[in-house]
């Protein structure tokens, strides 16, 4: 088997897929890739089935040895990647001889960049998924984030060839910067008062230095409940806006616990859950109310329009 | 009576009970065996809590009107449903001490001696809920009334797995090293998570948990 060497680990690195779902009973989160349109889009770009494990950058790159030659894509943030000397446009695959090495520089434009690799990155797999859940140690390589030194095994390529050109994903529903996050209600929306869930759809919110892979604290105006209540803990998802007391949101994300018990006012829309990956500290955002029916509408859209990337 | 809401665009939340009840408990059981065993395709997964079960869908595969539908028939049939056998397991712990930080300072909030505190702790049977939280995360309900103390003020940045620890009227045992808000009483050894077991939690709803003081003989 062929392999990545980690020169420099960047800033964060783990090995993600698109998750694994169906173990919350046991206390398990789905985890998986933060922008998950930026790891599908890349590993289509390389020939790739869309849940292939690829490495996860976070606000700063790392730089890659490779022991083979090998076709490789970044997806998301630009990295300023450089191999040969000569820089590497995202969004595209490149071809990468044996013994060439991808820098990866600073983050620009957004939190997270992908880096897939043809064939896939190959550890052991739990309950199906080569997701790294940083807080619990479970998955990916050892658990745990990159570190320089590390040898990543890849696995055989598929039968598809890669996308020799360039896309850009940058219009697709749901992944324009700058537009606000649709949030739909939910089950504890209507104990915050119509005045408390004005102030929190009006308000621009800013990204504080408490944004993870668990969860995105927000600065701003505290939102309380009309009156206290006690919520019985319940269930809880990726996008979930929890108000604990002190009254500052924090939406949870995709290394969330399973069950919370801080009342929920609303839930970012699967259509937009690929763009919390991107967020920064001091990023400022803003939320906008959404029917159900107009959030399936644009999740269906956005799927089209991925497919259509590569037509 | 429950009640279905939508969670999301991804997601229905089954409400038994705005309240902690037994009756909420056994009824997110049932669904949730049934629902395990005979799952409808659309469905991602399952979070059963204290008296709710929230049913994550694939929102691309799935008309949530027509899953609706299906939990609406199902819940019209819960009563009778056959359920797991549970079981019952014991938990050996060293209470007190670095095992157990907390447990002068439930002693002095709840008026008894340390040792009565732990007499107490071992005196109960508890009923587990539900796994969530953290991997393997017991919450327990049963847990004696004179034993009820509110959560630590400060919650620890770093709780050392297999702290066993109460909270309210809760009580639960960290699995594994984790931030962690609740009264620390004591610590075991008992293996509450394996990513390597097709089941990876080892207690479920359903099943019983007595504690025993390590070393006891018992």
């Amino acid at each position: 088997m062929t392999a990545l060497r980690v020169v420099a680990p960047g800033f964060l690195t783990t090995v993600q897929d698109l998750g694994r779902p169906g173990h919350a009973a046991a206390g398990v989160s789905a985890s998986g890739a933060a922008d998950p349109l930026a790891l599908r889009i890349g590993n289509r770009l390389v020939g790739n089935g869309e849940n292939v494990a690829a490495l996860e950058m976070t606000m700063v790159g790392g730089s890659f040895r490779f022991e083979a030659d090998g076709v490789f894509a970044l997806a998301g943030a630009d990295t300023e990647a450089r191999l040969r000397d000569r820089a590497v446009e995202p969004w595209r695959p490149c071809r990468a001889r044996a013994g060439d090495t991808l820098v990866c520089g600073a983050l620009r434009g957004g939190a997270r960049a992908y880096l897939c690799v043809r064939g896939g990155i190959a550890v052991p797999l739990v309950f199906a998924s080569a997701s790294t859940h940083l807080l619990t140690g479970l998955g990916g390589l050892e658990g745990r984030a990159l570190r320089a030194g590390d040898r990543l095994l890849l696995g055989a390529p598929g039968e598809d060839a890669p996308f020799d050109r360039v896309v850009d994903p940058s219009g697709l529903p749901g992944y324009r910067a700058g537009e606000p996050f649709r949030a739909t209600d939910g089950p504890q929306s209507s104990w915050f008062a119509p005045e408390a869930r004005a102030v929190f759809y009006d308000t621009p919110w800013r990204v504080t230095e408490a944004c993870d892979r668990m969860g995105i604290r927000l600065s701003g105006p505290p939102i309380q409940l009309a009156r206290p209540r006690e919520l019985a803990t319940e269930g809880v998802l990726s996008g979930a806006i929890q108000v604990p007391p002190g009254g500052l949101p924090i939406v949870l994300f995709v290394e969330h616990q399973t069950t919370g018990g801080y009342p929920k006012l609303a839930n970012v829309i699967a259509g937009d859950l690929a763009r919390l990956g991107m967020l920064r500290p001091r990023d400022t955002i803003r939320f906008e109310p959404i029917s159900l029916a107009a959030a399936r509408a644009l999740l269906r859209a956005q799927e089209e329009a991925l497919d259509a990337l590569f037509s | 009576m429950a009640r279905l809401v939508h969670a999301s665009d991804r997601a229905l939340l089954v409400v038994f009970d705005d309240a902690i009840t037994a009756a909420a408990g056994n009824d997110v059981r049932v669904l949730y065996e049934w629902l395990s065993n005979d799952s409808p395709a659309a469905i991602v997964d399952l979070h059963p809590a204290y008296a709710s079960l929230l049913v994550r869908y694939d929102p691309l595969r799935c008309d949530p009107d027509a899953l609706a539908r299906e939990l609406e028939r199902r819940l019209g049939s819960l009563p009778g449903r056959p359920l797991r056998e549970g079981r019952l397991f014991e938990i050996p712990v060293r209470y007190g001490g670095s095992h157990g930080p907390d447990l002068a300072e439930v002693a002095s909030a709840t008026g008894l001696s340390e040792s009565d505190v732990v007499t107490a702790h071992v005196g109960g049977v508890f009923d587990v809920r539900f796994v969530g939280f953290s991997p393997g995360f017991p919450y327990l309900a049963g847990l004696p009334e004179r034993l009820h103390t509110p959560r630590r003020e400060a919650p620890r940045t770093h709780v050392p797995a297999g702290s066993v620890a109460i909270a309210g009227a809760q009580a639960g045992i960290y699995p594994m090293r984790s931030p962690g808000g609740w009264n620390v009483i004591g610590r075991t050894d008992f293996v509450l998570f394996d990513s390597t077991r097709r089941n990876p939690a080892t207690l479920a709803p359903g099943d019983r948990v007595r504690f025993l003081v390590a070393g006891s003989g018992s």
